[in-house]
């Protein structure tokens, strides 16, 4: 079997340089950490710590050793306690975009989300094969700030058994998120993960309060974390992209640190956000193709750690699902499953990861779909090659009888859903000469009519609302929809 | 074995495309005595009912079709004497099909044949490259209720003109309906050179196809107005 081979931006050499160039910016520079309880902790460990200026200095020893302590690959459980996949090597598994804060509606308006819109995604990733894993894909308009990280984890757990990428927005955050996840696993959130925690240092160099703490707690409660640094380049990181991604590197390293000197052996992956800066707007597209090669070549530096890899990839930045939609999600996600990034995070979302679509949803599957194929590559044997019955057969045959062909086409060929268009023009056109929209649109409804989502077993169903009904107390929340009073 | 084990053996077979097995099967049960006619109805033609039905759930796909129904064909070419021994021909709708003169391209053709047997059609297929007059003498012949036109190329298009102007000539136009399909037909072109209906690809074929012959009477000439 030739599969395509691994897709590098940078060679052996220069990897090692950005290894360098960030083990000194730790050493000289170090990094800024808002948080006491983190800097009292790194000082015991061995980081040179100034108190006053809350800086963090990391000889390189500290470093080396932090780095040999991480687990080249996990693996993650589905909600009900099976294994799901392999986070590492050269697995590639595709997620929903996370935390989008609009949904653009089927009638093509964007609005803020709701709990109703979250509970679709997941229904609609739920029945997609090709999406391996959830994420708390939108934010839900209804809840209070204080329990908006829970309850979206909540809605996910009740409405899909596959793993989830998440995230916590507050220190307690997390403890009340590990409730949830122990409630529907029977105390098995630390053992057989189901969810894995992003947690994002703030560019360049500092990590909130609340990022360290998500750290340190989620490595002590032994939730697999993933470090998503966000470089800028040429507004909070350098307008290079090897200074980008070195300073990715040493925000990277600098978690590293923190968590594997918590808890040596924690689950952690070298993850990120990688956009570029454009300089007419302002704004920050993750989909720029600069903004994959930041992400492509971060992702050399973690297989060069032996880490398990993460990006942002296969999203766009456009406002709707149109071309511009369709030509940055593929080449983001076509480049980053090359470089056999481990979890690609972006399906259906749209302008700067802050708007969500279940048709683009259904639309960027197709993309998994064929980008899965193309990972597995093109066999090449004495009965793929066929040259026995390409001579048996001779000129002007028809292979599509031959037995040979019954043999090999299901697993040749990878066939697209309805959503992708195949039908020969006239067909076309006596179905409605439907568009992608509205072909996608089609195929959500369907979806949202017929899938039927696994609830959780009965009891830990009870025990999930039962918890979130614990939480919603503590804050004072009366009731929020989907959970049963 | 029983007739009905061996007849559901021969559906087996026919819906794995296994030539040898379903042949073998129906040799056994003809021999067995079993009426020929039970054998086309309550074995192939269940068999490729079945099929078409897991086309339309998208379980199957075309090279299971086409070779399905060549095993289909294989086995009523032992069957159909039989039959016709007994006196008790098969009243289904024959289908003569053809792609035209100067076009070898049959790839389609076959497609849309292999469909017609699973909705129950009894196809006959002259090949590629039929020229009008072997057209002529099939229908006139086979006396079937519809006739297929096949051509890939915008060159070839013409002949299916030509095919219809030939049966018109030879008196037999009015006895059958004519479908013409191919990549460059159109249903305008169809309406043009006065055939009877067009469709884009082999599931509306098959769909043409039965609204044509609905109402119609089964058997040679049932196409006839």
């Amino acid at each position: 079997m030739s599969r395509p081979g691994t897709l590098r931006v940078l060679s052996d050499g220069e990897v090692a340089s950005v290894h360098e160039a960030a083990l000194r910016v730790l050493a000289e520079s170090g990094v800024y950490i808002d948080y006491p309880r983190a800097l009292e902790h790194l000082a015991e460990k061995g980081a040179r710590v100034d108190f006053a200026a809350r800086r963090v200095r990391f000889p390189r020893s500290l470093v080396e050793r932090a780095l040999l302590s991480c687990p080249d690959s996990f693996t993650l459980y589905d909600r009900d306690g099976r294994a799901a996949l392999q986070v590492g090597g050269d697995q590639v598994h595709f997620a929903p975009g996370s935390c989008a804060v609009r949904v653009l509606d089927s009638d093509g308006t964007a609005r803020p989300s709701t709990a109703r819109d979250l509970v679709d995604l997941v229904r609609v990733a739920d029945a997609l094969p090709q999406v391996s894993l959830q994420s708390t894909a939108v934010v839900a308009a209804e809840a209070p700030k204080e329990l908006a990280d829970s309850y979206r984890l909540f809605l996910v757990l009740s409405h899909s058994a596959k793993p989830v990428v998440t995230g916590a927005f507050s220190e307690p955050g997390l403890w009340d998120m590990k409730t949830l996840l122990d409630a529907v696993s029977d105390d098995q959130a630390g053992d057989a993960p189901c969810a894995v925690f992003d947690v994002c240092p703030s560019p360049p160099l500092k990590w909130t309060a609340i990022s360290a703490a998500n750290v340190m707690d989620g490595a002590a409660a032994n939730l697999p974390i993933e470090f998503v640094s966000m470089p800028m380049p040429g507004a909070a990181s350098p307008a290079t992209l090897a200074g980008s991604v070195a300073l990715h590197a040493a925000e990277t390293l600098s978690g590293v640190v923190l968590a594997q000197t918590v808890r040596p052996g924690a689950r952690v992956v070298w993850g990120g956000a990688p956009v570029q800066f454009d300089m007419r707007y302002g704004t920050t597209p993750l989909s720029a193709v600069e903004a994959t090669m930041i992400g492509v070549a971060s992702a050399q530096l973690g297989k060069h750690y032996r880490l398990p890899t993460h990006t942002y990839a296969a999203l766009s930045d456009a406002k709707e699902v149109d071309a511009q939609a369709g030509l940055e999600t593929a080449l983001s996600g076509v480049l980053a499953a090359l470089a056999r990034i481990n979890v690609i995070s972006g399906l259906g979302t749209l302008d700067f990861e802050n708007t969500h679509s279940r048709e683009k949803l259904v639309l960027d599957a197709e993309l998994a779909g064929m980008v899965q194929r193309l990972l597995r590559g093109i066999s090449v044997s004495g009965e793929t090659l066929a040259t026995e019955l390409i001579v048996e057969l001779g000129p002007g045959a028809d292979y599509l009888g031959q037995r040979h062909t019954r043999r090999w086409f299901r697993e040749e060929s990878h066939l697209p859903g309805a959503v992708i268009d195949r039908l020969e023009r006239q067909a076309w056109a006596q179905s409605g000469s439907p568009d992608a929209w509205a072909r996608a649109r089609k195929q959500v409804e369907v979806l949202l009519a017929g899938h039927q989502a696994p609830a959780p077993p009965a009891d830990r169903a009870g025990a999930l609302a039962a918890a979130m009904r614990r939480i919603m107390a503590a804050h004072g929340c009366q009731a929020l929809p989907f959970v049963e009073r | 074995m029983q007739a009905q084990e061996e007849l559901k053996e021969l559906r087996d077979a026919i819906l794995e495309a296994d030539d040898e097995r379903a042949l073998a099967a129906t040799g056994r049960l003809l021999e067995a005595g079993v009426d020929p006619r039970t054998i086309l109805d309550s074995g192939m033609s269940q068999a490729m009912f079945e099929l078409g039905e897991r086309w339309n759930r998208g379980e199957v796909f075309l090279p299971e079709v086409v070779a399905a129904a060549d095993v289909f064909k294989r086995c009523n070419e032992l069957v159909e004497p039989a039959l016709l021994a007994g006196g008790r021909r098969q009243p289904s709708h024959r289908v003569v099909m053809a792609t035209v003169k100067g076009d070898v391209h049959d790839l389609g053709k076959n497609i849309v044949g292999a469909m017609l047997r699973t909705a129950g059609f009894e196809v006959h297929d002259l090949g590629k490259d039929v020229p009008a007059d072997r057209l002529v003498e099939a229908v006139r012949e086979l006396e079937p209720s519809l006739v297929g036109l096949s051509a890939l190329l915008t060159t070839t298009m013409l002949q299916q003109k030509a095919a219809i102007q030939a049966l018109e000539a030879a008196g037999l136009r009015q006895a059958v309906r004519v479908l013409v399909g191919g990549a460059p037909v159109t249903g305008q072109w169809a309406a043009e050179i006065g055939a009877d209906g067009y469709a884009p690809n082999a599931p509306e074929a098959v769909k043409l196809a039965l609204r044509l012959v609905e109402g119609a009477a089964p058997g040679p000439g049932g196409g006839a107005p």
